[in-house]
């Protein structure tokens, strides 16, 4: 199994039934599309580019073009059970209000991140003084879209200053695919590639 | 017009019941020519209705009695296709105050015995939704899988979801706007002054007096006609060629091939459309402005109606262009309405609704699939 997957199945496993779900940067739908098979859910994405939008909708998935810097604001309070960000807020230009607006409009979020703390990244620019590419930053620095990464670390004192409340996380490691609960500590930050968030006001 | 339109092969609907409309008049009696395809369910949860756009007929998949052509959307409705007949129960109507069955300005009137004219009352795009109504109770269809049209089409969807949200499940309106614009009315008064510039058009009696205002008509259509393409797809489609001949004619004859085929477009449509009933539904599309009729903006319309909605727009079409679809996309997303949005690529105008795009076709499938899905069809 590869690590996209874990990650949907994680971030699944976080959804409870027939929950009204918005997946903001929903690509061509393959979570909304397990979360709606498995989970039975009201799903609806949010995806930047149209050739995306128009696969979700042709699958039967509900899901409109538009641009998470801009057009989350359109979204009323609470219109949501729960809105997932899964491995965009890096490419989003103000992760701290679209955290803010994510947790106004779900009542829970999902918000996962690659961890720019992970060892093989630290390796990279340390050691080697290039600017890290891995399995999950497979950008060069001229063309990446990951504009605001940030360690697991940065995020939870991002949440903290936000008043922001971390109710659950998962972290993943990048050789074994294991994860695991509980607050991440110093160790965690260097031995993730990967974290996910659940997040509520 | 050159066909007698209480003699067409379709369905019709009449009702002695008077029909009470937004100018605060009614009509007496109401009747409504459509087709329909495919079979009504035991539970009759598999109705769908496909509203026609301005020029166009209750022929959507069948052949045209009057042209002799294939329907106007054959490609997107019939066995196996996106809309599909094996499937859903297809209903299309001639919209109130057309010329092809439906009551409107030809039509007698009861009152009279004589052909309405302008003594017709001016309609719109809620009254002509409320004749669709009208027939679907008669067909005893209690709620629809779906309501689907593009361009007035569309108008007709908005209101059919604005005003009875209670009565469809889902609503898909393309390549349309919640209100005409000056760009869109402009056009369509240079094509009534080209009707009413017509000396056979009468002041609107020509039928009584037996003259036909076919130029003026004609006109009206070649200038609408010139909305529904683009620069690119006419530019593709003629470029500057000539009609049959080397050199131009220093003269006024149709020189360019882009000329001829308007004037073709023109007289063809004479043949099929009245000139009065382009005058009045030209009139419904320009009145037509959800928010002031219902005194409420879009998102305060819509908010939390459980119909879904699929919209569906094209990136060449400037007549209802990609960003007055996304206008009633946002509204719906911020009354937190179930919403999908597709912009499909296309370089044909306004037209390309109804032409070969096959992720259009695709995002048709997809959402009519789910919902159905969701009815348990």
């Amino acid at each position: 199994m590869n690590n996209k997957r874990i990650d949907l199945e994680l971030i699944t496993s976080l959804i409870d039934k027939k929950m009204r779900v918005l997946d903001v940067g929903c690509g061509n739908g393959e979570l909304l599309q397990s979360l709606k098979t498995k989970n039975d859910v009201i799903g609806q994405g949010l995806e930047l580019k149209q050739e995306r939008v128009n696969q979700c909708v042709a699958k039967g998935l509900s899901a409109i073009q538009g641009d998470a810097d801009k057009d989350l604001s359109l979204y009323p309070d609470q219109s949501f059970d729960c809105v997932i960000l899964s491995q965009t807020i890096q490419a989003t230009s103000d992760p701290k209000l679209i955290l803010k607006e994510l947790i106004r409009i779900g009542k829970k979020a999902i918000v996962s991140i690659p961890n720019f703390g992970f060892w093989k990244v630290r390796l990279s620019l340390g050691i080697n003084g290039r600017m890290p590419r891995t399995k999950k930053l497979i950008y060069n620095w001229y063309d990446t879209p990951n504009i605001h990464l940030c360690t697991i670390l940065d995020f939870i004192n991002l949440c903290n200053e936000l008043n922001i409340q971390i109710e659950k996380t998962i972290t993943l490691s990048s050789d074994n695919n294991k994860s695991y609960n509980g607050l991440p500590n110093k160790l965690s930050n260097l031995f993730s590639e990967e974290a996910i968030f659940l997040i509520k006001s | 017009m050159t066909f007698e339109q209480n003699k067409l092969p379709c369905s019709y609907f009449t009702e002695k019941k008077s029909l009470l409309l937004e100018n605060g008049t009614s009509i007496d009696e109401l009747t409504v020519a459509y087709e329909s395809y495919g079979k009504l369910n035991k539970n009759k949860t598999n109705a769908i209705i496909v509203c026609h756009a301005l020029s166009g007929d209750q022929f959507v998949a069948s052949k045209n009695p009057i042209t002799e052509k294939d329907g106007w959307w054959d490609r997107m409705v019939g066995s196996g296709k996106p809309i599909d007949t094996d499937k859903y129960f297809i209903i299309c109507a001639n919209v109130l105050g057309g010329c092809i069955g439906s009551t409107g300005p030809t039509s007698i009137n009861p009152n009279t015995n004589e052909a309405y004219g302008l003594s017709f009352p001016v309609i719109t795009i809620s009254d002509m939704v409320n004749a669709q109504l009208r027939l679907i109770n008669n067909l005893g269809i209690e709620k629809l899988l779906s309501v689907i049209g593009g361009s007035m089409g569309g108008m007709q969807v908005l209101e059919w979801a604005a005003s009875y949200p209670e009565k469809l499940f889902s609503a898909i309106p393309i390549a349309t706007s919640s209100r005409h614009t000056a760009q869109n009315i402009a056009f369509h008064e240079l094509g009534r002054q080209a009707i009413m510039a017509d000396p056979e058009w009468n002041g609107g009696n020509y039928i009584k007096l037996g003259t036909s205002p076919t130029k003026g008509l004609s006109i009206a259509r070649m200038t609408a006609h010139v909305t529904y393409l683009s620069e690119t797809s006419l530019t593709k489609k003629f470029g500057r060629r000539l009609q049959d001949k080397e050199e131009v004619s220093f003269g006024f004859d149709a020189d360019f091939q882009i000329e001829s085929y308007l004037r073709h477009q023109g007289l063809t449509f004479v043949d099929r459309f009245d000139a009065n009933s382009y005058l009045y539904i030209t009139r419904a599309m320009d009145y037509f402005d959800l928010e002031k009729t219902h005194e409420k903006t879009l998102t305060e319309i819509f908010e939390k109606t459980k119909t879904r909605f699929l919209i569906a727009s094209f990136t060449g079409d400037w007549l209802y262009p990609p960003s007055e679809n996304l206008m009633i996309v946002r509204a719906l997303s911020a009354g937190g309405v179930d919403v999908s949005f597709v912009n499909i690529e296309s370089d044909k105008g306004h037209d390309a609704f109804l032409l070969d795009e096959p992720e259009f076709d695709g995002a048709m499938r997809g959402f009519l699939d789910s919902v159905s899905k969701e009815m348990n069809i």
